[in-house]
């Protein structure tokens, strides 16, 4: 029986970025060059008088200001719509949603959303390029694009490094991007913590992922650490308890020290300090944190330039 | 039964030249079948049928079988007609060569009284096929106050279920099971530890994490057929049906009961059989049913199941929905497919062209087997005084299905586009032709 392609329902439109999964390694590369180029400090109008509509369904700090200021950077006007005070509380579905966006004059869509797939349903119907600012605990590209940016501003290549992901793998996009974004590129993760936020299930994303229960062991001889976010709700009704994950997958200046000299320690924040890191590792010369969110603005300048095909 | 195909006028009509596969009779060779005033009048070796016939129905090189039935079907009445009505589903159901669909109670309102049964058994309904309803086993099927099965049996209904939910409380299963003994009543279970799947949308594997989607495996599933057939062993002449079994451990707990003589029964729907969790793909919503697509693990073990005859019946789970309740994010999407148009395509292609399993055993589970699961006496055979009903098919037939021109009023097929062997040539109902294919 011939089987027609059933995923394809619509092609996404040129300049979309719905996750990091059936990217290709080429264009990741493209647009980790294109950042390099950018800077917020210096103003390039590529996408003068475009629009630019942040949809976001979801709290977001960090995500939802560097789009804004990545775009409103290169010359894009941007407006925010939120789930509260939108016609959305009034239960307007997605798709309609986003063909009033398309109909008010949207260049392009960047989508946050609870929804696991949201944007490639917005996508699918669309014929202008949807971002994906984050969807459920499906992806978050943008976040590992900025991360890999990061990276390659104190490591040579990804081939070969040594990158440990701690923490809740199984509820977290921002994981799930940076793995299937570092496996891309032949680096060799192993990822960390318990049953409940790291089941056997997780190795199954890319080949060649370790997987291992022991903090110590997983950080020894690490380049890059990436620490997530423990989200507190989480852990109730799970097995493990606040102060043994604490216990066992604390971040602390003497578990950093297992890891290369030269290690980065990185987290896509928000971080809760005393949870999964200590101030003295949040603090340390070595946490690159605050850069992940300085460089989010001219990864996020490359994607939006690239989605509006003015990507020079 | 509908009354709708009662009216077979006193007219006759002879198949000739066809192969005839009755597995209940027991007949796999070239016959020709005479049926007159809504019976089956004759059947005998080709050319042996003296005397004339109203209508001559020329089934050289196809297969004639007795009319399929399935077990699950959801018609949408009353209260859903934007996703179905009895005349659109059971036209659906001719076109797919069922003469005969049990219907689903979770409508609105849910179907938990006489005069509900009464209501979608009336002529006014407009059904082309039989339509044989399967009542509430609990109140509004919230699981607590069983309905009046007496009743409900006087009134038509053929079994009861809570389908759409499961009758999650072991109480409420052994009372169900209890009362249905009594009365020779089947007791349909639609087998989900809710307790377990809340918020989950897919199979949990490599593609409900690499999608972020919330899962669960098919001990969700196992875990409450292997309760019930605990319970139908304990309980003399309970009898059981596991209604779209996928998983792999359920189908242990069904063989349990088998071997143990208890009156259990399962079907196995064509998706199961056919897609996989992986199928899912990018969050398509016309892969998303309940219970969901499963892994190769137990698609195997749906394969040997049905092979080796544990599995009783094919059953569609039809369950059509408007487009707006499935191109939304695929959480909120709603669960289910249609299936009456594909279910012998799918059967052909992937069953016998792919697997090798028999053509008589795929007649089997569309008919001897199904009749079998509700004692639909007369069905699912053509015994000479029986209902006429007649599916003919074309095993070799190759074409492409196209969800467009689906006689069903909703489109939520994955199967749009595929190519087939094995199509619906013609399906006949109290000797009344209901659907020819062009």
């Amino acid at each position: 029986m011939q089987r027609l392609p059933i995923h394809s329902i619509g092609a996404a439109a040129r300049g979309s970025l719905l996750g990091i999964e059936h990217l290709d390694p080429r264009d990741i590369l493209a647009l980790l060059k294109l950042a390099r180029r950018m800077n917020a400090a210096k103003p390039r109008p590529l996408l003068r008088g475009k629009r630019i509509i942040l949809l976001f369904y979801e709290p977001s700090t960090r995500t939802r200001t560097s789009f804004e200021i990545a775009a409103k950077s290169l010359g894009a006007i941007t407006t925010l719509v939120q789930s509260s005070g939108s016609s959305i509380e009034k239960g307007e579905s997605l798709l309609d949603t986003a063909y009033t966006l398309r109909a008010v004059g949207a260049d392009a869509i960047v989508v946050r959303h609870p929804s696991a797939g949201a944007p490639h349903l917005m996508a699918r119907h669309l014929d202008i390029p949807v971002i994906n600012a984050g969807d459920g605990m499906h992806e978050h590209p943008s976040q590992a694009l900025l991360d890999a940016l990061t990276i390659l501003k104190h490591k040579k290549s990804f081939k070969g490094l040594q990158v440990t992901i701690v923490g809740d793998i199984y509820h977290s996009r921002v994981a799930r991007s940076s793995i299937l974004l570092l496996a891309k590129f032949g680096a060799k993760v192993t990822l960390c913590g318990p049953p409940e936020f790291a089941p056997d299930l997780t190795t199954t994303l890319a080949p060649g992922l370790r997987l291992t229960r022991h903090l110590d062991e997983a950080v020894r001889g690490a380049d890059v650490i990436m620490l997530l976010r423990v989200q507190k709700e989480r852990l109730a009704g799970q097995k493990i308890h606040l102060h043994e994950y604490i216990e066992r997958y604390q971040m602390t200046p003497a578990r950093l020290k297992l890891a290369r000299r030269d290690a980065l320690l990185m987290h896509p924040g928000p971080i809760i300090r005393g949870l999964e890191l200590t101030s003295e590792v949040a603090d340390c010369t070595q946490s690159v944190i605050v850069d992940e969110v300085r460089n989010g603005v001219p990864m996020r300048m490359a994607i939006l330039a690239r989605a509006l095909g003015k990507a020079k | 039964m509908s009354k709708a195909t009662a009216r077979a006028e006193n007219k006759s009509l002879l198949i000739k030249g066809g192969h005839v596969i009755d597995p209940a009779a027991k007949i796999n060779s070239p016959m020709d079948v005479l049926l007159r005033d809504g019976r089956v009048a004759e059947i005998a070796l080709p050319g042996k049928i003296r005397g004339g016939a109203d209508e001559k129905f020329d089934a050289r090189g196809l297969i004639v079988a007795p009319g399929f039935i399935d077990l699950h079907v959801h018609l949408r009445e009353p209260g859903q007609s934007y996703k179905e009505t009895t005349a659109s589903g059971t036209a659906a159901a001719a076109a797919g060569g069922f003469t005969s669909v049990c219907s689903m109670p979770n409508t609105a309102p849910v179907v938990d009284t006489p005069e509900l049964i009464a209501w979608q058994r009336s002529p006014e309904r407009g059904a082309v096929v039989n339509v044989f309803p399967i009542a509430a086993a609990t109140r509004a099927s919230k699981g607590t106050t069983l309905t009046d099965f007496a009743a409900l049996q006087r009134a038509g209904a053929i079994a009861v279920t809570d389908d759409g939910r499961p009758i999650l409380e072991d109480d409420t299963m052994r009372m169900c099971l209890r009362l249905g003994a009594e009365l020779n009543f089947p007791v349909v279970q639609h087998a989900e530890d809710t307790r377990i799947t809340e918020g989950c949308c897919m199979h949990l594997g490599a593609t409900s994490f690499r999608l972020g989607l919330r899962a669960a495996s098919g001990t969700a599933e196992a875990a409450i057929v292997d309760r019930d057939v605990s319970l139908a062993l304990q309980i003399p002449g309970a009898r059981l049906h596991v209604a779209h079994l996928s998983s792999a451990d359920s189908l242990k707990a069904v063989r349990r009961g088998k071997r143990a003589r208890a009156r259990v029964t399962c079907e196995i729907t064509p998706h199961h059989f056919t897609l996989l969790d992986e199928d899912v793909g990018e969050y398509n919503p016309n892969c998303k049913m309940n219970p969901p697509l499963r892994s190769a693990t137990d698609r195997e073990a749906i394969l040997v199941a049905i092979a080796d005859g544990t599995a009783d019946a094919i059953a569609t789970d039809h369950a059509p929905h408007a487009d707006h309740e499935k191109q939304v994010e695929f959480e909120r999407a709603a669960f289910g497919i249609t299936g009456l148009e594909t279910a012998l395509a799918l059967a052909i292609t992937q069953l016998h062209g792919k697997h090798k399993i028999p053509l008589t055993r795929i007649v089997e589970l569309f008919t001897a087997g199904p009749a079998r699961v509700f004692d639909l006496h007369g069905r699912g055979s053509l015994v000479r005084g029986g209902p006429a009903d007649v599916t003919i098919f074309d095993p070799k037939k190759r074409w492409t299905f196209e969800a467009a021109k689906s006689r069903s009023l909703s489109h939520n097929t994955p199967f749009d586009g595929w190519q087939f062997t094995g199509k619906v040539v013609a399906t006949v109902v109290s000797g009344k032709v209901v659907y020819r294919a062009d």
